[in-house]
């Protein structure tokens, strides 16, 4: 759907190699990701654009929901299918990351990062389901809502447990020469409030990005190439091809980068609970 | 849109965070965490620690049952071990007794054999001198008779015939005895 509305952006549908209106490759082009609006609703004073990513981000909220829920709405020692394989989720992020990371404190925060990780891997999940082939984190604005949840959870919780202590022994490091503090501190403290919310949210964006842009590109090429000649055939064979390998591949870094973010969440949370030096 | 990031001039900047999707984003997370941490992670928690108390309690007592069979073991063993000696003892026993016994018998038998063959010996030995003291008188009174019949009377009676005779035989002995 979002590819045939790329091509439909860039040039006419019909557009093929040596075809009969000439027409050279129609590059998909950021444009992609910039969604025409279907509506525009007024809550409160304020207009809420209703595009294909606020769309989707309604649906992955309902399916993650649905889904946690029936799987544990009544939860049995002996689990069945669904309740398994709710669980395999569940106990992934709780041993994977909230006690790999955080440690025997991290279980409290299982649901947190669990929710975390579910959105934003369904989120991205979106890039490949058939019909939605939108991957939401490519929207930055998504990325960033996320983030700035994450960075305000483990700013107060940092507050919480350290109190001041949690500025002053991240802007100076302690068992560090004194004369390093006029080149750590400033880093530091960068690091503390920029660096760790914007390479967080660019991360996972850039991710969905670039793959999103590159399954495009492929699948563009080949309805390009489609054409009744050897190299038509061939070249839009092998870039169909392409495109299969890189939707596996897609899936593959859609899982990463959700764990990713889930993990960093984590160290920035056990950073803020005990100390980081 | 209210454009945080994108400047004013370049409204198609990838890089642009329209607030309304930023209050979207927030509030659908919002609502997904919300609604997990209260209906769904809370049962599942309880479960999963309900489900390793019961393994950790089945895996508890399978090993004090493991326990307690291999100390039933040892016990039949032990058990075991006691009544094959005492088998053992009591077949040493009985061979003992049997031995002492069949000993017994043996010694009585030999002892009732000994006494009837000395009873046969003896009745032998009476016997033949009985035999011998009337062949002896067989052969006087033949040798008497065919002696009367050679001297043409009867010597029959005669107490001094017989004397001769019986002292010849005395000699005919003495002189075997001396060969």
């Amino acid at each position: 759907m979002s590819v045939i509305t790329a091509v439909g952006n860039v040039a006419t549908e019909s557009c093929h190699l040596n075809g009969a209106n000439n027409c050279g490759f129609p590059a998909p082009s950021a444009d992609i990701f910039f969604l025409e609006p279907y509506a525009t609703l007024n809550i409160f004073g304020m207009d809420f654009t209703i595009s294909k990513a606020v769309i989707l981000v309604v649906l992955v909220a309902t399916v993650v929901i649905a889904f946690f829920m029936s799987a544990f709405r009544s939860p049995k020692l002996i689990p069945g299918k669904l309740q398994g394989l709710g669980e395999i989720g569940y106990t992934f992020v709780r041993d994977q990351i909230a006690r790999e990371v955080i440690g025997k404190e991290g279980d409290k925060f299982v649901p947190f990062l669990t929710s975390l990780f579910f959105f934003v891997w369904i989120s991205n999940l979106m890039g490949v389901v058939p019909g939605a082939q939108f991957p939401i984190m490519s929207s930055l604005a998504f990325p960033v809502a996320l983030t700035l949840i994450v960075y305000f959870t483990y700013m107060f919780l940092g507050f919480k447990h350290q109190g001041t202590k949690f500025i002053t022994d991240a802007a100076f490091p302690p068992g560090v020469p004194k004369a390093m503090y006029i080149l750590l501190t400033p880093l530091e403290l960068l690091q503390l409030f920029v660096t760790r919310p914007v390479t967080q949210s660019i991360r996972l964006f850039a991710n969905m990005f670039a793959g999103h842009l590159l399954i495009t590109t492929f699948t563009v090429g080949a309805w390009y190439l489609l054409s009744p000649s050897i190299i038509g055939i061939l070249g839009s064979a092998t870039s169909f091809g392409v495109t299969v390998v890189l939707t596996g591949f897609e899936m593959f870094i859609q899982g990463l980068q959700a764990f990713i973010f889930t993990l960093l969440a984590a160290v920035y949370i056990g950073g803020s609970l005990h100390g980081e030096h | 849109m209210i454009h945080i990031l994108a400047s004013a001039a370049e409204q198609q900047n990838i890089l642009r965070v329209p607030l309304d999707e930023l209050i979207i984003g927030t509030v659908a997370f919002g609502i997904v965490f919300f609604a997990l941490a209260k209906f769904a992670f809370p049962a599942i928690s309880k479960t999963l620690e309900e489900r390793a108390d019961a393994i950790e309690g089945g895996l508890r007592r399978a090993e004090d049952s493991q326990a307690e069979a291999a100390a039933l073991l040892d016990q039949y063993r032990a058990q075991l071990a006691e009544a094959r000696t005492e088998a053992a003892n009591i077949r040493a026993q009985a061979q003992a007794e049997k031995n002492s016994m069949i000993e017994t018998a043996k010694s009585e038998a030999a002892a009732a054999a000994a006494v009837v063959t000395e009873r046969a010996q003896a009745q032998m030995e009476a016997e033949r001198a009985q035999a011998l003291t009337s062949l002896r008188r067989d052969v006087s009174d033949l040798a008497l008779t065919l002696a009367g019949k050679v001297v043409g009377e009867t010597l029959t009676d005669d107490a001094r015939a017989r004397a001769t005779v019986d002292r010849f035989i005395a000699d005919l002995e003495a002189q075997a005895a001396n060969k």
